[in-house]
């Protein structure tokens, strides 16, 4: 048992799926050329005053429901003053006083326990611009690009209470919350596009007080798998740092990935960001009746959905977390199991092949070509015998690149598998012939000799005959 | 409550500006002048009163979520002092 006891808390960054930004008509369309989707208000030019996007507030409003958060009824923007290159007006609208969503929730499970973490609050806020060093790294560079294409894109920041204890239990926190928010449509939550963002807040103290120790922000973790690592690192240095008898600095700090290791960017004191309200966007008020019109369209939430596929269609828990762990996914098992009643071989299907070529490529579902009528003809071609499950395997690759059809492929590819006896008997007489120390094995009682001689019917045929065929065709001719 | 010449030297640090000794000096008094001219408002009684997020009774003034027309590139960069790539270009920032 460790002395100390690390202390983790979340702030997560989240892109809504809206078509336009939070003030402005400009897109929010991913990876467009520099400097393509402004306009004078995210600019930040002199003048122009934004108007707040119904959507935004719609979309927030949904996620703080999803994550069982309270709803304020009365809601506003506030200007948060700093200076950057990547801000342009020279403070950022966010709601600092009354976020739209507060005292939330989530639940996870590590190692088999369930915890529940507290979501202190959701809030609605404008992303900043991106930025490109010269020469890579900030601290090298003598210049750096500005583009504003994301200036003003809609934001919910979500920040967790200091509840976490380990990587492990904040890596299960952002898969759940990733889950939730696909589920409820209200991002892509896609990492590598930078829709969901994650900072940590990492501080330890001794095992058993209640004090906090000084924290420090983790910063320039690119997937949840970083995230984890990140926290792992730091809360052995800050442990070592202690026990050296050293004080842990507040600061910031970047994942370094390659390295695999924290390292200091600047130090943070308690910056005064002059908060004040924005008197130019409109306050939101929330009616009861709004509020419960948002309720009805959140759809069933992964908890919910894991729990039905192992009540109704019998799954393991695990099967059914993996699956239900994204909404496309748990989307292509449904309408899979509707062409095909066997819950668990579809299961197994979509957990080994499927998301094995998914990961193998970085791929995303949507990306690949095949679809649930595809695998559901595949299972029934297993089912009848037509193919082995080996033979699957490869037609289960080919129709995930190229998207035909598994009978097409079958043939195509000359896979069929040999159930008919006459062409069977040929080969099976061969093999006798070759192999008369294994014939003589099975005739004076070694059972698993047999083994070996399907082996050699099944190698002659490249797999393509049945093996169940085989060896009854097989003890039929050595019994002869 | 008054300010000091620390005040407002942390107010000129975060506006970027570049005060010579006499203008902190005089930022300094009427800065307080404003301050104490403004300090009569405590003596009302405001119990009753609501705390105003805003100064109009205004509320959900929203827009659709559909595109409009921004500027065009050559427009949105025709400010900057150096561009480069279709990016604006600043110096240094640590």
């Amino acid at each position: 048992m460790s002395r100390y006891e690390a202390v983790i808390g979340l702030e997560v960054h989240v892109e809504l799926k809206t078509e336009t930004k939070l003030f402005c008509g400009c897109s929010t369309e991913f990876g467009q050329a520099p400097n393509t989707q402004v306009c004078p208000v995210c600019l930040g030019l002199p003048g122009s005053t934004g108007v707040l996007n119904k959507k935004v507030v719609e979309l927030a409003a949904r996620a703080g429901l999803a994550l069982n958060c309270k709803i304020g009824a009365y809601t506003w923007f506030d200007r948060k003053n700093y200076y950057y290159p990547d801000l342009p007006k020279g403070f950022q609208i966010s709601q600092v006083f009354r976020p739209i969503a507060y005292q939330g929730y989530l639940d996870i499970e590590v190692d088999g326990r369930d915890k529940r973490i507290n979501i202190t609050r959701a809030h609605i806020e404008e992303d900043p611009g991106k930025l490109v060093h010269s020469s890579g790294s900030i601290m090298t560079s003598s210049s750096s690009f500005v583009d504003y294409n994301r200036s003003g894109m809609p934001l919910i920041e979500i920040v967790s209470e200091p509840e976490l204890r380990s990587g492990a239990e904040a890596k299960a926190y952002l898969e759940k919350l990733k889950a939730i928010l696909e589920y409820t449509g209200v991002s892509d939550v896609k990492m590598e596009q930078g829709s969901l963002r994650c900072d940590a807040n990492v501080s330890v103290r001794p095992a058993g007080t209640a004090a906090l120790g000084t924290k420090t922000e983790i910063k320039n973790m690119n997937s949840f798998r970083a995230v984890q690592r990140a926290i792992e690192y730091e809360v052995d240095r800050q442990i070592d740092v202690l026990e050296d008898g050293d004080r842990v600095v507040q600061e910031t700090r970047a994942w370094d990935e390659n390295k695999g290791i924290t390292m200091s960017m600047r130090s943070k004191e308690n910056p005064d960001y002059r908060c004040f309200i924005e008197q130019e966007v409109s306050p939101i008020e929330l009616s009861d009746e709004w509020i419960e019109d948002l309720r009805v369209t959140i759809p069933e939430l992964p908890d919910a959905r894991r729990k039905r596929l192992v009540a109704e269609h019998g799954l393991p828990a695990y099967d059914a977390g993996v699956i239900t762990s994204s909404l496309s996914l748990a989307e292509f098992f449904d309408a899979t199991l509707e062409k095909f009643p066997d819950a668990k071989k579809i299961s197994n299907w979509i957990m080994g092949e499927l998301l094995r070529l998914l990961n193998a490529r970085g791929m995303e579902l949507g990306e690949s070509k095949i679809t649930p009528a595809g695998l559901a003809s595949l299972l029934k071609l297993i089912e009848k015998g037509s193919i082995s499950n080996k033979i699957g395997k490869e037609v289960f690759e080919a129709m995930f690149q190229e998207g035909k059809e598994p009978a097409q492929i079958v043939k195509e590819k000359g896979l069929s598998q040999i159930s008919d006896e006459g062409q069977l008997t040929q080969i099976i007489a061969e093999v006798i012939d070759k192999n008369p120390k294994s014939v003589a094995d099975f005739q004076s009682g070694k059972e698993q000799a047999i083994g070996f001689l399907v082996g050699q019917v099944m190698k002659a045929t490249r797999g393509q005959a049945n093996p169940g065929v085989v060896n009854a065709m097989l003890r039929e001719k050595l019994a002869e | 409550m008054t300010v000091s010449e620390k005040d407002v030297e942390q107010l000129a640090f975060f506006s970027r500006l570049d005060l010579t000794a006499e203008d902190k000096a005089a930022y300094t008094k009427s800065l307080n002048t404003i301050l104490d001219y403004l300090a009569m408002l405590k003596e009302l009684d405001t119990g009753a009163v609501e705390p105003a997020a805003h100064v109009l009774p205004v509320k959900n003034v929203f827009r659709e979520d559909s595109l409009r027309q921004g500027l065009e590139r050559e427009l949105a960069l025709a400010n900057a002092p150096e561009v480069e790539e279709g990016a604006f270009v600043v110096p240094r920032i640590v």
